[in-house]
Order: structure tokens, then sequence, then C-alpha cells
């Protein structure tokens, strides 16, 4: 890995005789198997851009997360429309969350001009960490048998969702709770340009009760909506390069419309597990390169 | 029919995920064309973003950008296509808010324009010259 210093050297000479034409088809490539990874393995690319960006292609960490940014604006996008014909996303449940994303975005993108690039590597690392660890967990079980909530039913957020046996009915809990959590997911986003999905599932299926299918189809169609609300002001700072953010963004988003395609059930177990365990290396290495101060 | 049935919450949604890939599909287009020109023009010289200097003011906002553009600048290009590609959810929001209206839910109505109102003071620093 790049803490190593002969690899760290390698890399310092091969990015130095690099032209810009090579390293973007290099970043392309990148891009694309992190896009097709994630999607693959149902963990987000965008986890492991910023990382790739900084660690091995040395890029300031400011222009990585722009680029990642948009990128997570495209995937999102992108694989919307497959989503809905599922008939699984809640858009009631989505917009009233987005409240909370959005304005937790704004937090995010005003916290990152006036933190470090140390401190923001630091925050970075421990979510990579964090979403590694999740991902080691089993899909929770869905909590089919709660009762309503007097919010949720006030807000028409209860709904149906297709199974086996027909539409199954679903109440939504702890409205309060899951806002809460997802304002902190808006910041996270904000702050790295990170979708954030893990954080998102954890408040939607853990506190609000929400079936697993829903939430994650839910929080895609928000990711989208989030990452726009801190991109603006991104684009504004003159943090979103053309030439880097173009690869990136070809890349992610071509690799994860192949990755939703090819859904293999069988081999995704074993894949998810090297995939998290790559996800928890990026966090090592973000966490000891922004503490010996070289991000 | 009345406005209820025609506009239920699964219609609204088949159309918001066509609008979202017809946005992303146009804006990678945009991208890519632009990104084409920049690599013909710009290929051979050395990449360097290993310190961070900023975009120049003309990528920064939506004037600049579409006036890059517009004389065939491939940065202007590319970024224009970025600044297509932060519109599409901006777009998919305003057209929930016009579906929450049709279907006759207000306090949906007001959630959304809540939500659209972050969105535009995100955007508002990109509108200036």
């Amino acid at each position: 890995m790049t803490t190593n210093p002969l690899t760290f050297g390698i890399a310092v000479i091969l990015l130095a005789i690099m032209n810009t034409t090579e390293f973007t088809f290099l970043i392309g490539a990148g891009s694309f198997l992190a896009g097709f990874l994630g999607a693959l393995t149902g963990l987000g690319g965008g986890v492991v851009l910023v990382p790739l960006l900084t660690l091995a292609f040395k890029v300031d960490i400011r222009y990585a997360i722009g680029a990642s940014l948009v990128s997570v604006i495209a995937t999102s996008s992108g694989a919307a429309a497959a989503y809905v014909k599922e008939g699984y996303s809640n858009i009631r449940i989505g917009m009233l969350l987005e409240i909370a994303t959005t304005i937790g975005a704004l937090l995010g993108a005003f916290l990152a001009a006036r933190i470090s690039t140390g401190a923001i590597g630091l925050i970075f690392g421990l979510v990579l960490l964090y979403s590694a660890y999740l991902s080691g967990g089993k899909q929770p079980e869905d909590s089919i048998g709660v009762g309503p909530d007097p919010i949720a039913t006030r807000l028409r957020l209860d709904g149906t969702y297709p199974t086996g046996d027909g539409l199954q009915w679903y109440h939504v809990r702890s409205i309060p709770t899951g806002f809460g959590l997802l304002f902190g997911a808006g910041t996270l986003s904000g702050l790295l340009g990170i979708g954030s999905g893990a954080v998102k599932v954890l408040a939607m299926d853990q506190a609000m009760k929400i079936p697993f299918k829903v939430s994650t189809t839910t929080s895609n169609f928000m990711i989208g909506v989030t990452a726009a609300a801190s991109a603006g002001i991104y684009l504004h700072r003159g943090y979103i390069d053309p030439g880097l953010a173009m690869p990136v963004m070809l890349g992610v988003l071509a690799g994860s419309l192949l990755g939703s395609r090819v859904l293999v059930q069988a081999t995704t177990q074993w894949l998810r597990r090297i995939f998290a365990l790559v996800i928890m290396a990026l966090g090592v290495e973000m966490i000891v390169n922004a503490l010996t101060g070289r991000l | 029919m009345n406005a209820h049935t025609s506009w239920n919450d699964q219609k609204i949604e088949h159309i918001i995920g066509n609008l979202l890939r017809a946005g992303v599909m146009l804006a990678a287009a945009v991208v890519l064309a632009g990104g084409i020109l920049y690599l013909l023009r710009h290929g051979g010289a050395q990449p360097d973003y290993r310190s961070f200097r900023g975009e120049p003011m003309q990528l920064r906002s939506i004037t600049g950008i579409s006036k890059s553009a517009a004389t065939l600048h491939s940065k202007g290009i590319v970024q224009l296509g970025l600044l297509l590609l932060v519109l599409t959810p901006i777009a998919r929001v305003l057209f929930s808010a016009v579906a929450f209206a049709l279907e006759g839910d207000r306090v949906y109505v007001a959630v959304t324009l809540i939500v659209l109102a972050v969105l535009m003071f995100s955007l508002a620093g990109t509108i200036q010259l």
C-alpha cells in the first residue's frame, strides 16, 4: 500500500511521467471498477473513490471530494429508473427526510471549507471503517409487526411493498430520531462527498423500522438530491474540476450500471467480504495519512 | 377520471425515474463530448491535482460555464455537463412539487417546496455573474 516507501516512490515517479490522457484513462478505469464493485456488492462505490484518488493518484482531497460528489449524483439518478419499476421506493418518506439530509448537506459543505484537510481525512477514515464494519452484519430482519405511529399516520408515510404473497403493508416509526440521524448522514455527505448510504439505511432500517428493500431504494432516491444540495456550493467554491470529474463521473456511472445488471446472488457474498476488507484497509490508510499530515 | 386517480404515487415515481435517467444520460453525453475535446487539445500536458488552486471563476458560475461552453472551450463543455447533472435531481424535486399539487396533497407540496428552497439556496452562489 502507499504507506510503503517503495510503492509510494513508484507511484510518485509514475504520476510524474504520465500525461493527461494516460492519467484520465487510469482514473476512468479505477472509477469504473469502484462503481462496478460498489453496485455489485451493494456497498456503494462513492466511499472508495476519494481514498482511491487521494491515496493512489495523490489528488488533493478537495478536488477528490468534488469529483466524487458529482459521481454520486450520477449513480443515484441513473439507478432510480430501475428501482422505480420494482415498486419498493416510498416517495413521501424520501421527500420528508430530504429536508433533513439537504440541510445537513449544506452544513457539511460549509464545514468542509473551515476544517483542515487532515481532519476531513480522519473523519473519512472513520466512516470507511464503520462502513466496513456494517457490511459484515446480516441484512436486518423486517419488523412487520410494529403498530402505527401517530406522526407517520398524519404524514401518510405508511405504505406497501410487493412480496411473494402480494402487497405487504408496513408502518413507519420514530420519525424524529430518523430525522436527526439523517441530518447527520446529510452532513457527512456534504463534508466528504459521499452518498453515506450506510448511515441512511441504518437510520431507516433500525430506527424507523422501514423494510430493508424500501429503505434501500428510497435512500438511493435521496442520495442524489442530498448530493445536489452540497454540489452547488462545491461548484461555486471551485472544488469541481472538469478534467478530473469527467473520467470519475463517466467511469463510476458506466461501472455501476453494469454492476447492477450482473447481480449474481451466489457470488456476491465473498465479493462483499473482499470489498469490505478493501474498504477497511483504505480506512486505516486514510487515518494513517491524515495523522502523519500527508493529506 | 379525476385528478386523484390519474396522479397516484406509482405513476409519479415512474415519470420521475425516467426523468432522472434522461437527465443523467444527457449530462453524461455532454461530459463525454467535452472530455474527448479536452483530451484532443490538452491530452499531452502534465496533470497536476496535487495542490489545490480552485477552478477559475468562469467555471464556477452558471453564466460563466454557459459562456465558456458556448465558445466551445472543452473544460466549459464538461462543466456544463456536470451542471446539467447537478440540476437533474433539482428538476426531480420541482416535478414532485407539481405532482403533489395535482394530487391535491398540500402537506407534501409544502414539504417538497422546503427541499426545493434548500437546493436553491445552495445553487444561489453559482447564479451570480
